[in-house]
């Protein structure tokens, strides 16, 4: 009886003593890695000749886990341990589409004061008001200065990953946003040619319609793809001009341009599959090759998913900027930052002088399926898809991506999704209107 | 006397580990959720600012613009989806448990069978039920309307929870989210039942047999009166999931065209965790709180009460 007793009280005292142990040692087993490798180059001297080639940690923090993206990293790795074998590159990736799960796991490590050593963020305002103006991020300019690349990037480019006169990332690559992807045969054999504008648009649709195709494939289940497509409209109907200061709070919200965008939002809706807020874009994408659908407004990473069916661009697909944008290139970008406080700021410093340079982005690029940041990428490896946005991207108008982090916070993306759900259901569109120029005072770009 | 007192000090000691942890990770982080609801929170950055109740007032108002739309559609949606859920789940697991209690052949299977769906996760059921409720298009249907398609029923086929079609404030799109929720739940209350079933004692049916009562009547007038206690618990327990439903909506539909199937607990996840407004969906979590508290709260008083009393 008494022995019992003795044994739940020692039973209790281990659980509360493991319970304890475990809180302490969860926040404390991250810092301990890089804590060990401070202290034991500390002793030698040869610490100090050379920081940047002196091996040791370098944890990179990403959401390229699948396919292409995920070899087109491990070869700007492969790039980088060429330069300093030492190196023990921490590969740290999140699963989860679009970043989303990533993006949580992220602001949970640095909230916590355990940022890594660099980390992928959509270049622009996602990086700019959720991690600049928290003063968790260190400036990249001495970067970009010391290696020459202000005249090796565009200044459209310059301006996005740009604020209060600083650079806060490095971009790895370019996706072009403003494509229209379109079945070659359908086009054909209907005797259409592919839309310029608005106008070629509708009435090819009429036609497509006349014939039992699908004149427009989209797949907006779960939203991001109809704010795609309406920033890809509103660009079609304003003008770089007056949609760049969209996001900037000179182009008016509550003007007639908008008006007529949503306007032609909403006549184009009449021409898409009636399931689309049930599918996603590789569904749209597929209907597309099967030739039930004969055009779709998405990404160029649709290109990629045509080539991992084994299909040839110009051949088996053809593909023009969306209607109206001739002559605009909207851009969204992947790129890395430096965080404040990394463990190992020197080599973070030698990963993004990698992830900046040639060799880095023409390593990354065909394998990923998009275009380098830089102008001067050796047009050998791309295919004849990626040669004409290269092509576009030197020569159009730059402008930045809504819907993929590039143009405006990611609290205004939240709250601009929010009036797209309702206008995707109802097509009305003074409440949408009203509703998006609300979102822009909300904000505070935008005066009441 | 000292021997008591010494069993007392152990049973505190032996609980104190889990008090102490509820106090922090439960009461502590409801009391700083609370807080958090209350402040200027926007963005990465913690802002304590006191605005007192403006996060609540925007999700109410007119001033929240379209939050308080959306808001407004969750509670609706929340509404009825619990009702039916609830409703659904009762009446098919009494149902079902009525029939297993025939002693029919092969019960282990059935049973099995019934209960099998509740040991899914809701994630699994959520893409599984998004296929069959897949609505295609015209001309290329998917699901369910492939099916209606094939045994010539056309005019079955319609979009399910893309459907932005409504009674009032009732989203028809809600529907096959029931179907899926209730399928997968109903295993439970068919267990709870059968096993209050069994628990009748064969001689009160045997008693009332014999004083000339049909089926019906005993069904009616005895046992389904003895239930009463399973079927509290039951809504008790189903409720409270039903309140705080996420992963399930979310694998399966998302908050919707129109959010015809959105729910605060999404609300909340898109506005804390992809929209950074940390303020507004503390906000959001304190309502859900209180509403899972409204149908917790009553049932956990009465049936202390009783254990009080005995």
């Amino acid at each position: 009886m008494r022995n019992n007793r003795v044994w739940y009280l020692m039973f209790a005292l281990a659980l509360l003593s493991v319970l304890v142990l475990s809180a302490c040692a969860a926040p404390a087993a991250a810092p301990v890695a890089p804590a060990e490798e401070e202290a034991a180059p500390a002793a030698p001297a040869e610490e100090e000749a050379a920081p940047a080639e002196g091996g040791g940690e370098l944890e990179i923090f990403s959401w390229w886990t699948a396919g292409g993206e995920a070899e087109g990293l491990n070869a700007m790795y492969e790039v980088l341990s060429a330069q300093d074998p030492g190196l023990e590159i921490i590969n740290a990736t999140v699963a989860g589409g679009a970043g989303s799960n990533a993006k949580a796991v992220l602001a949970t490590r640095m909230q916590s004061g355990d940022p890594p050593d660099s980390f992928q963020v959509h270049a622009g305002h996602e990086l700019i008001d959720t991690w600049v103006v928290a003063d968790a991020m260190e400036s990249v300019t001495f970067i970009f200065e010391e290696n020459g690349w202000m005249d090796a990037y565009p200044p459209g480019v310059i301006d996005i990953i740009s604020s209060d006169g600083e650079i806060w990332s490095v971009p790895v690559n370019i996706h072009r946003s403003n494509v229209l992807w379109y079945n070659k045969g359908v086009f054909a054999d209907n005797g259409l040619e592919p839309p310029v504008t608005f106008d070629d648009f509708f009435a090819a649709a009429d036609v497509l319609q006349e014939a039992g195709i699908v004149p427009m494939a989209q797949g907006d289940d779960g939203v991001w793809a109809a704010v795609h497509l309406f920033e890809d409209v509103l660009l079609g109907v304003m003008g770089p001009e007056l949609y760049s200061g969209l996001w900037t709070g000179e182009t008016d919200w509550n003007g007639p341009e908008v008006t007529a965008a949503l306007e032609t939002y909403a006549r184009m809706m009449d021409y898409v599959n009636e399931d689309h807020a049930a599918i996603d874009w590789t569904q749209a994408a597929q209907m597309v090759v099967d030739g039930d659908a004969a055009t779709l407004i998405m990404g160029d990473w649709v290109a990629g998913y045509f080539t991992s069916l084994g299909l040839v661009p110009d051949e088996d697909y053809g593909y023009m900027p969306s209607p109206g944008t001739d002559g605009s290139f909207m851009m969204l970008s992947d790129s890395f930052g430096l965080p404040k406080g990394a463990p190992n700021r020197d080599n973070a410093i030698h990963w993004l002088t990698v992830a900046g340079s040639l060799e880095g982005q023409d390593a990354f690029n065909p394998l990923k399926g998009s275009i380098p940041a830089r102008t001067d990428g050796d047009r050998s490896l791309y295919d004849t898809y990626l040669l004409s946005a290269m092509d576009d991207f030197a020569s159009n108008e730059i402008t930045a991506s809504l819907a993929h982090g590039a143009a405006a916070s990611e609290g205004w993306v939240t709250a601009f999704s929010d009036a797209m759900t309702l206008f995707v259901a109802d097509l009305d569109v003074a409440t949408a209107q009203a509703n998006m120029a609300q979102a822009c005072v909300d904000v505070g770009v935008c005066a009441e | 006397m000292s021997q008591a007192r010494k069993e007392r000090w152990t049973a505190f000691l032996i609980l104190l580990p889990s008090i102490i942890l509820l106090a922090i990770f439960v009461y502590g982080f409801i009391a700083w959720t609370a807080r958090v609801s209350m402040s200027a929170w926007d963005g990465i950055v913690p802002d304590y600012t006191w605005v007192g109740f403006e996060n609540y007032n925007r999700l109410f108002t007119k001033a929240g613009g379209v939050s308080a739309i959306r808001f407004r559609i969750d509670l609706w949606n929340t509404f009825f989806f619990t009702i039916l859920f609830l409703l659904g789940c009762v009446v098919v697991g009494m149902f079902l448990a009525i029939l297993l209690d025939q002693h029919v052949r092969g019960e282990g299977i059935f049973r099995t069978a019934y209960l099998f769906p509740m040991s899914l996760s809701f994630v699994v059921t959520g893409v599984v039920w998004q296929w069959i409720f897949a609505p295609g298009a015209p001309g290329r249907p998917r699901g369910i309307n492939a099916l209606l398609g094939t045994l010539g029923l056309e005019q079955l086929q319609w979009p399910w929870f893309i459907s932005t079609e409504s009674i009032g404030p009732f989203h028809l799109a809600l529907i096959p989210l029931i179907i899926a929720a209730a399928w997968q739940m109903t295993g439970y209350t068919m267990a709870m039942y059968l096993a209050g079933l069994r628990g009748i004692p064969e001689e009160l049916r045997e008693a009332a047999r014999v004083d000339g009562a049909t089926e019906v009547h005993i069904y009616r007038s005895i046992i389904m009166p003895m239930l009463r206690p399973i079927t509290l618990s039951a809504l008790i327990v189903l409720g409270h999931i039903s309140l705080k439903i996420f992963d399930l909506i979310y694998t399966m539909t998302g908050k919707g065209p129109g959010f015809v199937t959105d729910v605060p607990s999404i609300f909340m996840f898109e506005t804390t965790f992809q929209g950074n407004h940390y303020a507004q969906g503390a906000a959001i979590s304190i309502i859900m709180l209180f509403m899972v508290a409204f149908v917790v709260v009553p049932y956990l008083v009465t049936s202390l009460r009783g254990e009080v009393e005995r």
